[in-house]
């Protein structure tokens, strides 16, 4: 299983008095999380995509090119990328790229994105949000796997004899996750191409994430991926750790409170009681993550986010610290345990998926057999009625 | 047929005019059903308890807390619906728009509806035709022509039949007419209009077209 963790890349004032940071400073610190990260053992590191205040990773490619340089082990994702409003082409280079300079460890995770304006800013219309994100993403496949694209669709220019360059590492796409909170189309795009389906999970019940996960998985197995219980599943988590569970909470509540997304509102007893926000100890955090199997299956990655709401540079390495040397050891033990016999570990690596065969499902555009066979049997009628 | 009836007060006071009102209301829908032979469930929601869950709901981009869960599936199954608000500022309260604000849009379709409403004076009495039935009318509910408007002074109103008593008894027929009739009707010729009356909790995925329908269009080939 991969577990490692998240960023959204706010620049959120220390509510305590703390000196806040600048930019710069914030920017330092992303980085030094993730080489963290790689330190303790963690699997991924995921950027999330802003192009507003109050945040700071906009450009995500760049950041994550640097962090790529500086570590040698930990995959590199987006949490998420923006599927709407980028240029799918500028995607399809930016991630080819990264493949190439990070020698395969990356993969992606496609979002919608939550704030409004960001739409106009790049000339779409915030309404047509799912069109965008199918059509976006299905020209996206195209560019990553065929050579030359002749491709005309609703919210871009055409393309005509289109090649990427470079191609994608070892002609092999990265591997996609999408992202949703609480559209079902997206889950069920998710299991129509065989991708992975990613829940943030910390904003809602997971109740609602549960839902969101059987619908992703049965609807895989309906488009021939396999059986449901193999669909490729992964999970947001957020936790303020401590000694004991009174100092976790002393210290987080005023972040808690200030907090840009929650705060000022529910009470932090009430939010870590409704979502899986975890403020205790490491063991309280183990418990409670392992129960997510319980409710979304055998799943295969589990990202935390640790640095959000102004917390401290050195307070978030020590989380970081905690998660990988005392949380994720156990987690991934009793997650491997309980595993059945032929449910994968992991998401695809960049090197299983290059390995696999040149008429491989997951190197066609359409990947769903069922998908394929159902647009043949209509080729097929439309040339007998003619 | 045993029906339900939601009753949604926003009375704040203990005890409160807006509650004796909605539960006027509730007794005779009660009255009505049972002398055309039926059984009703009324099942109140009381806006006052449900204040800071609705608050919270709010503030976190609509994650609902397990009371706004379980007052959204009421409504979202309901047969019949009473919606009671004291006048606030002109208009009805925060607290019973903050509920409306968030139900699923989907939820009330074509559900009986009667409106009513408090005051200490008759002056804001316009309050049903200004405020209330715009919002309903919003949310696809089917709102009873009769409303009922109660300032202090009608609690204390006389004769059988006339004043608030006759008002009550009035809208309590009126949506349990139309009660009985929802569902009755023959099917006919005409093809089901289920999907424009599918009404939505809000609280479950709901159905999602399948994914060659969204790709229509959107696949690129000229």
């Amino acid at each position: 299983m991969e577990f490692g963790i998240f960023t959204v890349g706010d620049l959120t004032p220390d509510p305590t008095g703390r000196k806040s940071q600048t930019e710069r400073e914030r920017l330092q610190s992303i980085r030094k999380y993730a080489l963290k990260a790689e330190e303790v053992g963690l699997d991924v590191f995921a950027q999330g995509e802003h192009h507003n205040p109050p945040f700071v990773v906009s450009s995500p490619t760049t950041n994550l090119a640097w962090i790529a340089a500086k570590t040698e082990k930990i995959k590199l994702t987006t949490s998420t990328t923006l599927i709407t409003t980028n240029d799918p082409v500028l995607i399809a280079e930016d991630f080819a790229m990264l493949q190439h300079v990070s020698d395969g460890r990356v993969d992606l995770m496609m979002g919608r994105g939550n704030t409004g304006p960001v739409y106009p800013w790049f000339g779409k219309d915030i309404r047509q949000g799912i069109p965008l994100a199918i059509e976006n993403y299905h020209l996206l496949r195209k560019i990553w796997r065929e050579e030359v694209v002749d491709w005309e669709g609703q919210f871009r220019t055409p393309l005509h004899g289109f090649t990427l360059a470079p191609r994608p590492l070892d002609d092999t796409a990265p591997f996609v996750w999408h992202g949703s909170i609480r559209s079902p189309e997206i889950a069920e795009q998710a299991a129509f191409y065989g991708d992975g389906f990613f829940h943030n999970n910390i904003f809602w019940n997971i109740e609602h994430t549960a839902q969101m996960v059987k619908l992703y998985r049965e609807r895989y197995e309906m488009y021939g991926h396999g059986a449901k219980e193999n669909a490729i599943v992964g999970l947001g988590g957020q936790a303020f750790m401590a000694e004991t569970e009174k100092k976790a909470k002393d210290f987080f509540r005023p972040y808690f409170d200030n907090a840009p997304v929650y705060g000022h509102g529910p009470s932090m007893e009430d939010f870590t009681k409704m979502t899986p926000l975890t403020v205790g100890t490491p063991e309280q955090v183990i418990e409670r993550y392992l129960g997510m199997a319980d409710q979304v299956g055998d799943y295969q990655r589990q990202l935390f986010l640790l640095d959000h709401a102004g917390l401290p540079e050195e307070v978030v390495l020590e989380q970081i610290e905690i998660l990988g040397k005392e949380v994720v050891p156990v987690l991934r033990k009793e997650f491997e345990a309980r595993r059945p016999e032929g449910v994968r570990s992991n998401a695809p690596s960049h090197e299983e998926l290059a390995a696999l065969p040149a008429d491989a499902d997951y190197r066609q555009v359409i990947s769903s057999p069922v998908a394929r066979a159902a647009q043949a049997e209509e080729a097929a009628k439309k040339a007998e009625s003619k | 047929m045993s029906l339900t009836v939601a009753v949604v007060t926003a009375g704040l006071s203990q005890p409160s005019s807006t509650r004796i009102l909605a539960d006027l209301l509730a007794d005779a829908v009660k009255a009505q059903v049972s002398a055309r032979g039926e059984s009703v469930k009324i099942e109140i929601i009381e806006l006052r308890d449900l204040a800071q869950d609705l608050a919270t709901t709010m503030v976190t981009g609509g994650l609902p807390t397990p009371k706004v869960a379980a007052a959204r599936e009421i409504l979202a199954t309901a047969d019949g619906l009473v919606a009671v608000t004291p006048v606030f500022t002109a208009s009805y309260s925060g607290l019973f728009k903050m509920f409306f604000d968030i139900l699923d849009p989907d939820t009330l379709r074509n559900v009986p509806t009667i409106v009513a409403a408090t005051a200490g004076t008759p002056r804001h009495s316009l309050v049903l035709e200004h405020a209330l039935r715009p919002l309903f009318a919003y949310l696809h509910a089917l709102t009873m022509p009769t409303g009922v408007f109660a300032a202090t002074d009608d609690f204390g109103d006389g004769a059988e039949g006339s004043g608030l008593a006759g008002r009550v008894r009035q809208a309590a027929s009126e949506l349990t007419t139309q009660m009985m009739q929802a569902g009755n009707a023959v099917a006919g010729f005409v093809q089901s209009d289920s999907d424009l009356t599918r009404r939505v909790s809000g609280n479950s995925l709901g159905t999602t077209p399948d994914f060659a329908t969204l790709l229509k269009g959107h696949a690129g080939t000229l």
